[in-house]
């Protein structure tokens, strides 16, 4: 016995310097759960909204799908929970959900106050002005002394009033429970301006107000709305693996690389970054305990971030947002990745 | 003249059937069927849009239920409506009608939780729809009723302990409104409960409604146990009967006849209060049609198309329970 215990010992180890990098707690109960726990909205256009099907779409849901792919080489082993914005916090940190990918703007008293962190935004998004095209109006300062349509129960309000100190003019606003009525009040002209998150105003302009010529959304951005995925604090390595997912989506948009042509690049390719990154040559996923072609999987199951962002919002989708800050950098936008080596 | 042959009548009547040819033009000669959201939107308003509820039915009726398993939750609704049904009808009355609705609930059950008879485990967070609001109603009542006739003998009763602990319970759960009961039960009994216990949330929610369906209706019995005369008990306790052979054969028979009709206005607020666990994050058939349309610029224009089918779901069930509750009071 004496002399088997530190035998023992030894084994365990060199076991332990033998095996890859842990891959944490988290990605241990996904394994062995066998699914990914991601929280989405109860339905918010083009970010996560169940189809006719009850089939789950948007960007928010496809980030989900490509984690699954990542770590459990199955884009569709994920399970939904639809939160609302009471909801959300509650959910990650009580473990209910492993993820939380739901339009959640990144703030400061979010990121550090809560004991949980963001992984990186996914969208770019920041509060403007929907008016009709009639008045006149070309900038939200012209707007002084004007009646504002607001949706209570979101930080639109405050940032709207905020908006109003710092350039000493002053709305009446007008509020409401809920979107239909909004939308209802400033259509018949109850109001003169709608204010909510550009890409919302820009999907109500497409779709509910009959006539989308008749209507403006004005260039003032009035709030920072950074949206990304947040995870608990605690497990650095989950951490990485939803930051670096993100970031391997925007790689692979910079090198050119789709969901139809990722097979083709894989199999043809001499460029060592593109080698990389498909799992070809070097392992980029050891660092973070998964395998040589996780980007891979994520690719051919969701597509580069650019082709996420024009299948659920882009200007062929409902929402039809053009790409603006959320393009790569070499288009004028601030979706940055470090490079991933 | 005859009464109703009065001139204002006439007018009456012709008001209502213009009105009438108004709704039925407006519902259903007007109205797009078909699921074609351009169709919809060049209505402009002056006929319905069904469209959204053809496009959207599989969501609308049966929530997160995943769609290739959706006959599951068919049968099982098909299953409450028939045991509802035999329920309406005298003639199938007895101890045979209680056992067809223990055997049949845990049917109802199983066949929405599967994981036995090959079929596959769906969790009960993706319960939803219609079969999920009959569920919570049916279990609600189910439990509230019991509770509520023990919570009102013992706040009528002599134990003082008891009585003030009746008393208490009934008064603390009237005084908080059904989301904040739902709230509770949600968010802040998890956090009080040793790690490792898990109840699901549909399980949680239940049970706050069954306890505030409960209160409620404690108080609606006590009000029929008030009125049985004290002369009643005293000469029952003359007999010799015991206190619970008093009140099963003398008194609550009585009582239940003559509170039947506050019982049922209990049971109508219940099945229409179940939309409320939306908060919780089940998607019941009020939850389900907004998950179906809110998330959709297509659709979500035509949401109060799809409110007013719900609506009229949710009449044909309080009318029903309406009329069985009228059927019962002539037949005991």
């Amino acid at each position: 016995m004496r002399k088997l215990l530190p035998s023992l010992l030894l084994s365990i180890a060199t076991l332990c310097v033998a095996l890859p990098a842990h891959a944490g707690k988290t990605v241990d109960a996904i394994r062995a759960r066998g699914q990914l726990a991601c929280g989405v909205s109860t339905g918010v256009a083009g970010f996560s909204a169940a189809d006719s099907k009850g089939e789950w779409r948007g960007m928010d849901v496809d980030v989900c799908r490509a984690l699954a792919a990542a770590v459990l080489k199955d884009p569709t082993k994920v399970r939904w929970s639809p939160l609302t914005s009471q909801q959300r916090f509650t959910a990650l940190q009580s473990g209910e959900i492993d993820i939380l990918s739901r339009n959640t703007t990144w703030t400061l008293g979010r990121d550090a106050g809560q004991g949980l962190v963001y992984a990186g935004y996914v969208f770019i998004d920041g509060q403007g002005f929907l008016v009709h095209k009639r008045s006149g109006v070309t900038s939200a300062k012209q707007l002084n002394g004007a009646e504002i349509c607001v949706q209570t129960g979101t930080t639109t309000e405050r940032n709207l009033a905020e908006y109003a100190r710092a350039n000493k003019i002053q709305f009446k606003t007008l509020m409401f429970e809920n979107l239909r009525a909004v939308l209802k009040a400033f259509f018949s002209g109850r109001c003169q301006a709608f204010t909510a998150d550009a890409s919302a105003l820009a999907s109500i302009r497409a779709n509910d107000s009959g006539k989308p010529e008749d209507y403006v959304v004005l260039p003032d951005r009035i709030s920072k709305e950074p949206l990304g995925p947040v995870v608990r604090r605690g497990d650095e390595d989950w951490f990485s693996i939803v930051r670096w997912t993100v970031f391997a989506l925007l790689e692979a948009e910079e090198r050119g690389i789709t969901q139809a042509n990722v097979d083709l690049i894989r199999d043809s390719t001499s460029d060592p970054a593109v080698m990389r990154l498909l799992g070809v040559s070097e392992d980029v996923g050891k660092p973070l305990a998964l395998d040589k072609e996780w980007v891979y999987r994520m690719i051919k199951a969701v597509g580069n971030y650019g082709e996420i962002f024009e299948r659920n919002v882009g200007p062929n989708s409902l929402l039809q947002l053009p790409r603006g800050i959320n393009a790569l950098p070499r288009d004028g936008g601030v979706m940055y990745s470090p490079p991933l080596r | 003249m005859k009464k109703y042959l009065r001139p204002g009548n006439f007018l009456i009547a012709a008001v209502l059937a213009w009105a009438g040819w108004l709704l039925f033009d407006w519902a259903v000669l007007q109205a797009v069927f078909r699921p074609d959201a351009a169709a919809c939107h060049a209505l402009q308003g002056n006929g319905a849009c069904w469209g959204v509820v053809t496009e959207k039915f599989r969501v609308i009726l049966f929530g997160r239920y995943p769609l290739d398993q959706q006959w599951r939750p068919l049968v099982a609704l098909l299953l409450m409506f028939g045991l509802l049904g035999a329920s309406a009808m005298p003639r199938c009355h007895g101890k045979r009608l209680f056992t067809a609705w223990g055997v049949g609930l845990l049917l109802v059950l199983l066949l929405l939780k599967g994981g036995l008879f090959g079929l596959d485990n769906v969790d009960t967070p993706r319960w939803g729809g219609l079969p999920l609001t009959l569920l919570l109603t049916l279990f609600g009542l189910g439990g509230a009723f019991p509770l509520a006739v023990l919570l009102a003998l013992g706040r009528n009763g002599r134990l003082p302990v008891l009585r003030s602990l009746c008393t208490t319970f009934i008064e603390i759960i009237r005084g908080v409104p059904l989301v904040a009961v739902l709230f509770m039960a949600a968010f802040m009994f998890p956090l009080f409960m040793p790690k490792g216990w898990e109840f699901p949330a549909l399980l949680r929610v239940l049970v706050g409604i069954i306890l505030f369906a409960a209160a409620y209706m404690a108080e609606v019995i006590r009000g029929g146990l008030l009125a049985i005369s004290r002369g009643q008990h005293e000469a029952a306790q003359a007999l010799g009967l015991s206190y619970w052979q008093v009140q099963l054969t003398v008194v609550l028979p009585q009582t239940l006849r003559n509170v039947l009709p506050s019982l049922m206005n209990s049971a109508i607020a219940l099945f229409k209060d179940t939309s409320l666990v939306i908060i919780v994050g089940l998607f019941e058939l009020t939850g389900a049609l907004g998950l179906a349309v809110d998330g959709d610029p297509k659709w979500r224009a035509f949401a109060l198309d799809g409110y007013l089918f719900i609506a009229f779901i949710y009449w044909l069930g309080c009318f029903a329970m309406s009329r069985y509750s009228r059927a019962l009071e002539r037949l005991i």
